[in-house]
């Protein structure tokens, strides 16, 4: 093996002496890098093929598609205009509100779940609770906070919440495990307490990313409310859904264009605020 | 002042960083302590304050063990040590009167420190502080702004606004020029004198050493093997404490000395044996 290998080198060295040279291949054995890739090549094209397809339904779907379709070149923003302002206040509250609860929520727990500050029994604690927010969908847990709360913006707020938890203490504690361990000395070297330290020497180091992200989360969270809303957990989404069921496309077309309106809204607004933080 | 006896550090990865350290340091000395990469100078003035838990042995700041404080205590004896370090160690997003002021954290409770509300006297001292190594104008600079000679100095100004009474300080040249490091070096000097600190340096740099030293401890694989004035390291001792060198700058032919074993090589061997050493390996 390593025979092989020292051939190869000299070969190597051999044409580089003559000026040829090309980049080291990824996988060495040239039988195992073909045997992947054709393995993957033929992988796909069966899956491809495993996937029927129902083409009378196709069809007969494709005339609703075209009916939305149509409907979106002329929403209607006026005659469920009181659902729709209702929907959306409803929406931005429990945006706003889970974002700023979750995010404080997930402060604590990222700090207790960077293994280079906390002691291993917070530490595995504290990743069990990312693990466990981190593991189900929003819908999943809109249906189950549904159930416990029932219908409308409590249980919305909660699971988005809830979700936000997992989603921030996870990245905030990897941005603390990787952050400058030597400003972290420094500050600890002058007689600093934990909570101190924390304030002067972590927190300058992730406080960019930590707004950056929540303004992310903002913007993810007001997209999940229309998502759950479909579950009965109140918003815009409740809003939207009802349009469909009574067939009201030209009102689900003037709630998707609010809805990408405020997305791009909030897309603008959180590149600005990151570029701002730094 | 300082005094380490029996002073053994053992990482958990199995390196052993420092043997049966027993060194004392009186008050007003600034020592230099040399010696080759890992040798285990920083691992030395790391256990002083605590940043590394030593293995075994005890360390005495005046009349305070040290290896059994903790919480409170500990923080309290901290205070009396100021740390320089290599990289500064500023705190990048922080403005440089911050970063001086968190010399101070010792001293205050968090919500003082974390609303920013320092004592009166912390901020005049703070300012005088940075008027003493030249940098008032820079208050409200953000250090990650500052040239390297200038973050050293804020990085000194931070240590001594601690009031200490020792001075640990970690390669604080290694990452300058040679005409800034001569600057750094006279200025650390000078701030020793002035308050009659006791400070270990270390240092990589022989001749700056000996210049601004009073007293040299040179580390070898984490054994002291030299202890004297710096008008006592001569070639032979130099040598001890980095293994074989030629120590003048004058390069000589070196005769082909084949026994040698293979960790010294010759310092300046004629002949490479280029290509068929390299295939050997
Ligand atoms: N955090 C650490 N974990 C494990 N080994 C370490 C660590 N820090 C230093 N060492 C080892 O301890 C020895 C001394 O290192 P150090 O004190 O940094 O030497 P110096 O400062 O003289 O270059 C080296 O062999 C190094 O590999
Ligand atoms: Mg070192």
């Amino acid at each position: 093996m390593s025979e092989l290998a020292q051939t190869s080198l000299e070969a190597r060295m051999q044409a580089a002496r003559k000026g040829q040279w090309r980049r080291l291949p990824l996988i060495d054995d040239p039988r195992w890098r073909w045997g992947i890739a054709v393995g993957v090549v033929v992988y796909v094209v069966l899956a491809f093929a495993s996937v029927d397809v129902n083409w009378a339904r196709v069809a007969e779907g494709a005339g609703r598609a075209v009916n939305f379709l149509s409907a979106f070149m002329q929403p209607d923003f006026v005659s469920r205009q009181k659902d729709i302002v209702a929907g959306l206040l409803e929406s931005l509250t429990m945006t706003l509100t889970s974002t700023v609860l979750g995010v404080l929520l997930a402060i604590p727990v990222g700090l207790g779940a960077a293994r280079n500050i906390s002691p291993l029994p917070v530490y595995l604690v504290c990743r069990a609770i990312i693990a466990v927010s981190r593991t189900f969908q929003e819908i999943i847990i809109a249906i189950l906070f549904v159930v416990m709360f029932g219908f409308g913006p409590l249980a919305g707020m909660i699971t988005l919440a809830f979700a936000t938890i997992g989603f921030m203490a996870k990245l905030l504690a990897e941005d603390i495990e990787d952050l400058d361990w030597r400003q972290v000395e420094a500050v600890r070297a002058t007689g600093a307490s934990w909570w101190q330290t924390m304030n002067h020497a972590v927190q300058p180091q992730v406080m960019p990313r930590l707004i950056g992200l929540s303004v992310y989360r903002l913007d993810i969270n007001f997209r999940e409310s229309a998502v759950i809303g479909i579950v009965g957990a109140g918003g815009i989404g409740a809003t939207l859904n009802t349009s469909l069921s009574r067939y009201e496309y030209d009102t689900s077309a003037a709630i998707l264009l609010i809805i990408i309106a405020i997305v791009l809204l909030c897309e603008y607004s959180s590149s600005h605020v990151r570029r701002w933080t730094q | 002042m300082l005094t380490l006896s029996g002073v053994t550090k053992r990482y958990p990865t199995g390196d052993r960083a420092l043997t049966d350290i027993e060194l004392t340091l009186p008050k007003g000395q600034v020592m230099a302590l040399i010696g080759p990469s890992g040798a285990g100078k920083s691992t030395l003035i790391r256990c002083v304050n605590r940043l590394v838990e030593p293995t075994q042995g005890s360390i005495r700041l005046e009349e305070t063990e040290i290896t059994r404080l903790s919480g409170n205590a500990l923080r309290q004896a901290r205070r009396s040590m100021g740390m320089i370090f290599q990289e500064y160690a500023l705190v990048d997003r922080l403005t440089v009167m911050e970063n001086v002021l968190s010399g101070r954290l010792g001293y205050v409770g968090f919500w003082r420190s974390f609303l920013r509300r320092y004592p009166q006297d912390a901020v005049t001292e703070a300012f005088r502080l940075l008027e003493r190594v030249g940098l008032p104008h820079a208050i409200d600079k953000r250090a990650d702004a500052l040239s390297g000679g200038q973050r050293q100095r804020v990085g000194i100004a931070r240590a001594l606004l601690q009031s200490p009474k020792l001075l640990l300080v970690d390669e604080p040249t290694a990452s300058l020029d040679p005409k800034t490091s001569r600057q750094i070096m006279r200025l650390i000097r000078e701030l020793c004198a002035e308050r009659g600190l006791a400070a270990i340096i270390n240092i990589h740099d022989v001749t700056l050493a000996q210049q601004f030293a009073d007293r040299i401890v040179g580390l070898r694989a984490g054994e002291i093997v030299f202890d004297g004035l710096p008008s006592e390291l001569t070639s032979e001792i130099l040598t001890t404490i980095y293994g074989e060198e030629d120590w003048d700058t004058t390069p000589e032919p070196m005769d082909d000395d084949v026994s040698d074993d293979s960790i010294s090589h010759p310092p300046y061997a004629r002949e490479v044996p280029g290509l068929a050493a390299g295939g050997a390996r």
